[in-house]
């Protein structure tokens, strides 16, 4: 079962995290390449990606850092959870409103063939309480 | 609120919350007695223009409501390095926030002021560790608010009520028990190391920790909360017979049957190590995170009695306890060539500089998080073993936990 939590469209390459990543200290601003060491994901870089993560974790300034990702096209496109996640769905809501952007942020299992890229098409979807 | 009648500022706070009720399915909000704010350290713009866009917007807190650390030490200003830009950025953000009406504590561990919330009490806090910390050691009920949403609830005086706010939120969801020598536990290493393990195990169920007793102090459950914040998600945690919604096994789990983890000694060993067991050359030490308290601090002032340090040295505290300590603590603690460093931490702002070696901390979060901010190798050990170590110039690792 998929739920929309943020609305939006977004088409770019399918990045699958297996750990979840904490975005404040384990993301540099400035490319999206992700900094914290003990990463499996190490060095790569989240920008322009459409960003599979199992959860959210670590320090609260994480929304701060997505946020600001999203500000300087640094960050992901949209976000697919394993579970909901307030932290995630906080900073794209944040950048949204702020700078017009349309990231989406959706809860679903891994989609299937993880090597193409796909179109994530999150309008209208809406969950069940109203806006 | 949602409909302007309060301003856009209140509007937009609004629409975060019941965002936030959606997401984590609340049927209500809950009214909250205050918030701590964790978007008053700088990150770049999207967080000033957050809120710019509620000061302009004509928005104000509504329930008493203390920041977190800063990206700069107001009372020592000169301590920091990075670029006037930055700096200038970074007062923008402390500025619109005290203007909302926030009050300036620049503290990561808000629950050392003189005001702290009791059992029950619900609050809207964001700091992974004040979050632990309030939730687990203070009996107050707070979910994890991250940047931004912590400020919509200080500014709505309200929280999705869902969660750790509720009864039902607030069960263990998994049993740790202690394997381990049982002259361990009068080792402080023993919180941050259990804490880590915690994080990395548990992810973001609640623990009810069997095998700590009425040695385990404030202090030593700030380093367990605080560590097990940043390895993991954890946001509240029982250590049974020593916190208030732990009475007994039976309390903390709701009368529930759940699963059972075993932690043993080679496995905090092997967590300190992970932590950092660099010892070939040491460059600086950085002690406080969280930050210092009083009783910390005054302990400090006790093991550096007669020593000087060999590297710098760093002491993070609150501008509270820098305020309230005793003039002969700050003495000794200075006397001994350390610099104490308030309203920040050394590991989130350009304070320590080009480093030449290893730095030594006690704080597991410090260790977790300072080699991606700043590129340092790490040491980890205990306080005393930090300032013997400053002392000789060199790493000393004398107590347990090792291999």
């Amino acid at each position: 079962m998929t739920t929309v939590l943020v609305d939006g469209t977004a088409s770019g390459r399918l990045m699958v995290l297996s750990d979840p990543l904490s975005f404040w200290g384990g993301v540099e601003t400035a490319t999206g390449t992700i900094i914290d060491r003990s990463h499996p994901a190490v060095g790569a870089s989240v920008a322009g990606t459409i960003l599979f993560m199992p959860h959210g974790r670590g320090s609260s300034s994480s929304a701060s850092v997505i946020a600001e990702t999203i500000r300087n096209g640094s960050g992901p496109l949209g976000f697919i959870l394993g579970e909901p996640d307030e932290m995630v769905v906080t900073g794209v809501f944040v950048a949204n409103a702020l700078y017009g952007t349309c990231v989406p942020v959706i809860v679903t299992g891994l989609p299937e063939d993880i090597d193409k890229p796909i179109l994530l098409d999150a309008r209208g979807a809406r969950t069940a309480k109203g806006e | 609120m949602l409909d302007g009648n309060q301003g856009e500022g209140v509007s937009f706070a609004m629409g975060l919350v019941v965002k936030l009720a959606e997401v984590s399915g609340a049927p209500a909000l809950v009214d909250i007695s205050g918030a701590h704010i964790d978007g008053c350290l700088y990150h770049g713009e999207a967080g000033v223009d957050f809120v710019e866009h509620l000061v302009n917007g004509g928005a104000g807190v509504a329930v008493p409501t203390t920041l977190n650390v800063s990206s700069l030490d107001l009372l020592h200003p000169e301590l920091y390095r990075g670029s006037a830009e930055t700096a200038a950025a970074a007062r923008r953000l402390m500025d619109f926030h005290v203007a909302l009406g926030c009050q300036p504590t620049w503290t990561c561990a808000p629950y050392q002021l003189p005001a702290r919330p009791g059992q029950g009490e619900q609050v809207a806090w964001g700091e992974s560790n004040a979050i632990v910390f309030a939730n687990s050691v203070l009996g107050a009920r707070t979910n994890r608010y991250g940047d931004f949403a912590d400020l919509a609830c200080a500014i709505t005086g309200r929280a999705p009520f869902s969660g750790l706010h509720t009864d039902a939120g607030r069960a263990a969801t998994v049993i740790v028990e202690l394997d381990i020598d049982e002259s361990w536990l009068d080792h402080e290493l023993i919180f941050p190391l259990l804490g880590h393990w915690i994080g990395t195990r548990c992810g973001n169920g609640i623990p009810a920790i069997v095998g700590l007793d009425d040695r385990v102090d404030e202090d030593d459950l700030k380093a367990l909360g605080a560590a097990a914040a940043s390895s993991g998600a954890t946001a509240m945690f029982h250590a049974v017979g020593v916190t208030p919604e732990a009475t007994s096994l039976d309390d903390a789990t709701r009368g529930r049957e759940i699963p059972k983890l075993m932690v043993t000694g080679s496995d905090l060993v092997a967590i300190r190590e992970s932590l950092g067991f660099e010892r070939s050359r040491l460059g600086a030490v950085s002690v406080g995170t969280p930050h210092m308290s009083e009783a910390e601090m005054t302990r400090l002032a006790q093991l550096v009695q007669g020593k000087e340090t060999e590297v710098p040295f760093y002491v993070n505290t609150s501008r509270s306890v820098y305020g309230e300590i005793a003039p002969e603590v700050v003495g000794a603690i200075e006397g001994f060539g350390a610099t104490v460093v308030t309203d920040t931490c050394t590991y989130i702002t350009p304070i320590m500089g080009e480093v030449e070696g290893a730095v030594m901390t006690n704080s597991a979060k410090w260790a977790y998080y300072a080699p991606g901010n700043l590129g340092v190798d790490v040491a980890f050990g205990s306080l005393a073993e930090c300032v013997a170590s400053a002392a000789a110039g060199g790493v000393i690792l004398d107590g347990p936990f090792r291999s």
